[in-house]
């Protein structure tokens, strides 16, 4: 789950070596900007909890195996934990906390409480940007769609069948949109 | 009365917990906040020769870094000892950095502090250490030679060896007789959440921010580590990122982080990384468990002889007691149980979910299969046949339940009729089995009093209190429920509120005793604060109430009201207020019921799994479970399955996934990442089902036995079982790895 680095973001890109102290950086996240200062070595998910105190995003393992600081960047779920900071610069950076517009929970968020899908809650934001992506990305057709594509969020309290349920009634109750595709993978 | 408690009601702290407002432990924002790292041992046995922290002192944002050289003496070194007891309970008798000697791989050597957590990290990886290695000793095949038979476990508290009549005649006079042998590779909890602590001295009082089970045990261990009075050290931890046993203990790095944090003059935050999680809390250790049992033909169990053999540290006798259950579950005369040590190069091994007994099940379920498969009896029925109607000194269950959990699940499962023979049923290239165990946990009661606070205020609002903490178990929820029922209030209208010592104690919530014993504390305070109400309203001329039998108040809504004229009564608010009363408040507290109570305690259930088996690659794919368990009141039907379906699915790592090895070459764990040590994730879990059976029980606080542990034990005996029926294969080691489960080559279809 990288980052595209694709050609429309090279001319940003500058000649001059950053770092390795503290640089000027500008993070736009849930739509607002940051000025920070930040060694090129600190990640997304440092930033976002030590800098922003944006505790929302979860630290299970800093080594990317366990999904728990998934968030979006520029609507893709990445894993924060491998992602450096100073690269997401002009890029949509969304967190759980997000998620809620106006205060109002996110359909998948209410539908993690009524299936009770967590216990401890340490993995449940993870698994919620992680859920919301998967019906966007169209990989939520199935259940076993579903338990493939949530296997890279792990839940050390195995809520997997309340996290399941939670997805497929997002998935339902959505009105299928003209021109959806249904199954994807 | 209808009320909230039984009612599957929406945790409290769902909310917090989906918006990513709960707080953990290493998101508390404090001013000034420095970061620690630690730097462990590179070698498992031999001793520090030379420390050069010169580099990493110069790196840039170090404020400095500690060693045996520099790090004060600790004051004391406290007795081990479980949590639950209320003492203080460090996770091993040993305390790092007082000299140069290294027991175990990632001991810690040295503490770096900086201004950022990556200029921490970074200048860890400059201290450079030289070891004089010794010879180590970190597997069982290491060590076999030096084994001893452990006297006492648990620092004294529970005796290593258990037994009645004569196992050995018994056995030997038997008319059927197995003979069992099993392995088990060691376990690592791997909470989501890795431990972290951060420390904050104010005028030579701590804070400590704590990811832990039991904040009391953090407050009495680091107090008494550091030599300091239990009021001038206060543990907080709002939310806890899962439990299992990893923080059930108050192990080195709490402490080691208020050492850092005095140092440095600033608050210091410590959060372990996840390899470290591998080396600084104990685990589920290696062990290897013999069976013998002896039976007449008919299926009757005459002898059971049950030793473990496993390893533990150089500083304490640890090994999780695995023969509660097997000694208990099945009526039989000769029953002798031994524990025996190895001393290694380890961290002393601890509490993991179903902490003993469910391996020591697994042993005993999966022999019990292979009695019914032996004497061709149903699996269930040879259950039926054998259960204790007492325990082994002839008392009473508190409540029983195990024959309506087997008959239950069999019935729900679809049991009956099923083809006992081995390889009998296919699909495609997989081969179908099905299995059954049952399932019991001993019931803990070893706390000291639990004690509860509850205040009503003048609008009617509640807050109730006790020093509890919250990792996943609902226990916000289901307090919020007790309490609100016991003062008669909607729930909305409580808040129950938990996480900080100086709150009325309780102690850490482990062996599935938390829920019980802290809403036993909840029920007796807000008992007390309506009955406190009541009196004042009975006695008030001014009150509706006046002159009335206390007895014949009820509360609703948070109205008191005469029973039989509900008519009349009035509201807590107009009683207060015209008394003057801004609020009202009451603590209350609960006392188990005496070590010697007349009961046998176990918590009952019964475990069924359906497999399928690739026998050419070894692939096993649990198909279904379905669990029936009796763990007395349910609180919160919705929680307490979300509990039981987690520990069944903690049985199918374990059955299926969870191991871990030491090499013995290097002498630390082969895998000590999330990468390498599997668990089980999405993918891996089948249509699961959990059930109950309703039993009453008045030894017990509430009723309540608990469902932490419950839920996985059996659950790895039945999927070995299945894959048994599927394969024919019976595997007496877990974790299954495929290489013990597929066919040797030439084996036909
Ligand atoms: S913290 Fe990023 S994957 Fe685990
Ligand atoms: S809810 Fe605890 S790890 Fe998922």
């Amino acid at each position: 789950m990288g980052i595209d680095l694709s050609a429309e973001a090279a001319p940003r890109r500058r000649t001059t070596v950053r770092g390795p102290s503290d640089e000027p950086v500008v993070l736009t996240v849930n739509g607002t900007e940051h000025a920070v200062n930040l060694e090129p070595r600190v990640s997304l998910l440092d930033a976002l909890r030590d800098r922003l105190a944006l505790t929302g995003s979860k630290k299970g393992c800093d080594q990317g195996t366990c999904g728990a600081c998934t968030v979006w960047v520029d609507g893709r779920r990445v894993l924060a934990c491998l992602t450096l900071a100073i690269t997401c610069e002009g890029r949509q950076v969304t967190t759980i906390e997000g998620l809620t517009t106006d205060g109002e929970l996110h359909p998948m968020q209410r539908a993690f409480i009524e299936h009770d899908a967590f216990q401890c809650g340490y993995c449940t934001p993870g698994q919620i940007m992680s859920a919301v992506a998967l019906i966007e990305e169209g990989n939520a057709g199935t259940d076993q769609d579903i338990a493939e594509f949530m296997s890279g969020n792990l839940c050390r309290c195995a809520a997997y069948p309340g996290i399941r349920a939670a997805i497929r009634d997002v998935r339902d109750a959505r009105a299928p949109e003209p021109g959806a595709t249904g199954d994807g993978g | 009365m209808s009320g909230a408690v039984g009612r599957p009601v929406d945790r409290v702290d769902g909310h917090a917990k989906v918006t990513g407002g709960a707080r953990y432990t290493a998101e508390i924002a404090l001013p000034g906040l420095a970061y620690a790292a630690i730097v462990g041992a590179g070698v498992p046995s031999g001793r520090v020769v030379t420390i050069d922290a010169a580099p990493a002192r110069a790196a840039s944002g170090v404020l400095a870094v500690l060693t045996h050289e520099n790090l004060p003496k600790v004051a004391a070194r406290p007795r081990l000892l479980p949590s639950l007891l209320g003492a203080p309970a460090p996770g091993q008798s040993f305390f790092p950095m007082q000299d140069e000697v290294v027991h175990y791989f990632g001991q810690p050597v040295a503490v770096v502090v900086a201004e950022s957590h990556e200029q921490a990290q970074y200048a860890a990886s400059l201290v450079e250490v030289a070891y004089a290695r010794t010879p180590s000793v970190t597997t069982i095949d290491e060590g076999r030679g030096g084994a001893y038979e452990a006297e006492r476990l648990f620092g004294g508290l529970m005796p290593g060896r258990e037994e009645r009549g004569d196992a050995e005649t018994a056995l030997a006079e038997a008319e059927v007789r197995l003979d069992l042998s099993y392995r088990f590779a060691a376990n690592n909890h791997n909470t989501l959440e890795p431990p972290a602590t951060t420390a904050v001295w104010e005028e030579g009082r701590l804070t400590l921010y704590d990811s832990t089970m039991g904040i009391r045990a953090s407050q009495l261990t680091v107090a008494q580590l550091l030599g300091l009075p239990l009021s001038d050290v206060r543990v907080v931890t709002h939310f806890v990122g899962g439990g299992f046993g990893a923080k059930a203990m108050t192990w080195p790095h709490v402490t080691l982080a208020a050492m850092a944090a005095r140092h440095v003059g600033r608050p210091v935050r410590l959060a372990l990384t996840r390899p470290q999680t591998y080396t600084s809390h104990g685990h589920r250790e290696e062990q290897e468990h013999e069976l013998s049992l002896g039976a007449t033909r008919d299926g009757r169990v005459t002898a059971l002889r049950h030793h473990k053999l496993s390893i533990t540290s150089p500083f304490d006798d640890w090994a999780e007691p695995a023969t509660g259950v097997s000694s208990q579950l099945y009526a039989c005369d000769h029953y002798q149980g031994v524990h025996r040590l190895i001393r290694g190069n380890t961290m002393t091994p601890t509490f993991t979910r179903g902490p003993g007994e469910t391996v020591g099940v697994f042993v005993l379920e999966t022999a019990m299969d292979e009695l019914a498969h032996e004497l061709g009896i149903d699996p269930v029925e040879l259950r039926l046949r054998n259960r204790a109607a007492t325990d082994p000194r002839g008392n009473p269950w508190s409540s029983d339940g195990l024959a309506d959990c087997l008959r239950l699940g069999a019935e729900r499962f679809g049991w009956h009729g099923r083809d006992p023979g081995t390889r009998a049923r296919r699909d495609g290239d997989w081969l179908i089995g099905t299995g059954m165990a049952a399932a019991a946990y001993p019931v803990a009661f070893f706390m000291p009093a639990q004690r509860a606070r509850a205040r009503v205020y003048e609008d009617g609002g509640a807050v109730v209190q006790a020093g509890t903490q919250e990792f996943g178990t609902g226990m916000l929820t289901v307090a919020t429920q007790v309490a609100a029922d016991a003062l008669g209030l909607p729930m909305e209208a409580v808040r129950f509120e938990a996480g900080d010592t100086d709150l009325p104690n309780t102690s850490a919530a482990v062996g599935s005793a938390g829920s019980g014993m802290v809403s036993a504390a909840v029920h007796a305070a807000a008992t007390a604060l309506r009955d406190q109400l009541v009196a004042l309203a009975v006695a008030d001329r001014g009150s509706p109430l006046y002159g009335a039998d206390p007895a014949a108040v009820n509360v609703r809504e948070g109205r008191m009201l005469l029973r039989d004229r509900p008519e009349t009564g009035e509201a807590y608010g107009e009683l207060m207020r015209r008394n003057r009363l801004a609020d009202a408040e009451a603590t209350g507290s609960w006392s188990p019921p005496p070590l010697d109570t007349p009961h046998g305690l176990l918590t009952f259930g019964a475990q069924f799994a359906e497999v399928a088996v690739d026998p050419e690659l070894g692939l096993v794919r649990v198909r279904r479970m379905l669990g029936v368990f009796a763990p007395g009141r349910v609180l919160n039907p919705k929680l307490a399955r979300s509990q039981l379906t987690g520990g069944m699915l903690w049985g199918l790592g374990q059955a299926l996934l969870e191991g871990n090895r030491m090499d013995p070459r290097h002498g630390r764990w082969g895998a000590a990442n999330l990468g390498e040590y599997l668990v089980a994730v999405n993918a891996d879990v089948p249509e699961i089902t959990a059930e109950f059976v309703e039993v009453a029980d008045d030894v017990v606080p509430l009723g309540i036995k608990g469902v932490g542990e419950i839920g996985q034990v059996g659950a790895a005996a039945a999927i070995a079982n299945a894959v048994f029926h599927a394969t024919g294969r019976r595997i007496r080691e877990l974790p299954l790895a495929a290489e013990l489960v597929m066919d040797p080559p030439g084996t036909p279809a």
